[in-house]
């Protein structure tokens, strides 16, 4: 039998999610659009290296309003992965395992980065950087 | 059937020996990108995006060029050490040997970009 074809025992589908499982797999979805967000660092740092007009150009690529929306996104992701991954660093020390703990710091987690993310999106739209 | 004795189809398919490399590049990757990305973000959200002029002034100087690369460097490390672990987890048959090296092909010209691009701006004049 080739690996493909075996048979698997139940798992994510008779699963309920639960805010454990959730919070996971963000941490996992969110590192992979940062790194879609390294490559636009990159794109930006090039374009401002290259000169005036080339910046201009990539302005207009960066503010157009389907990037925007994708950009306003990824400032979430940005302060989700960092909030988790502290979470994950924490739980490195061997702490906070007990399963009340393991709730309550995800809801830290997601108070703090929604807290972070509305306080960058009102500096960003109030500054005219966006 | 195989005439290998069972000890010989055995060895060599255990621990490379690097087991914690990984898992401990990723961690320290993660510790320095939490202060070099809260740096980052606090720099932009107080920054005009529109003016060129300025942020290449900002870039000029020699703390912010150097925090800036270190961020390239360390971004692309621990995004590399992530998006293996996601392509190796999802990604099986032919197509998982090519993507992990087109993976490792994307980080070293986004680093290599992102590296030049910071020191043309702070050393170069740009």
């Amino acid at each position: 039998m080739t690996a493909g074809k075996r048979p698997l025992s139940p798992h994510l589908q008779v699963y309920r999610p639960q805010i454990t499982s959730v919070l996971s797999i963000s941490h996992r979805f969110t590192g992979a659009v940062l790194a879609v967000g390294l490559l636009l660092l990159v794109y930006w740092l090039a374009a401002l290296a290259a000169g005036e007009a080339a910046y201009a150009a990539a302005l207009g690529v960066l503010g157009s309003w389907p990037v925007r929306v994708v950009l306003f996104l990824g400032v979430f992701a940005f302060f989700y992965h960092l909030c988790n991954g502290i979470r994950h660093l924490w739980w490195d020390t061997g702490r906070g395992f007990e399963i009340a703990q393991v709730y309550r710091s995800g809801w830290i987690v997601l108070l703090a980065s929604a807290t972070l993310t509305l306080v960058a999106w009102g500096l960003l739209l109030a500054g005219g950087g966006a | 059937m195989s005439l290998r004795t069972p000890l010989g189809r055995a060895l060599g398919l255990g621990s490379a020996g690097d087991g914690t490399a990984h898992w401990w590049q990723q961690r320290v990757t993660a510790v320095g990108l939490a202060l070099l990305g809260l740096w980052f973000a606090v720099s932009m959200l107080g920054a005009d995006l529109g003016d060129r002029a300025a942020l290449v002034a900002w870039i000029g100087q020699p703390l912010n060029a150097s925090l800036l690369v270190l961020l390239v460097l360390t971004a692309a490390w621990h995004s590399q050490l992530g998006t293996r672990v996601i392509a190796e987890d999802y990604v099986h048959g032919a197509m998982k040997v090519p993507l992990l090296i087109a993976l490792q092909f994307i980080h070293a010209i986004a680093a290599a970009v992102g590296v030049l691009a910071v020191l043309q701006i702070a050393i170069g004049g740009r």
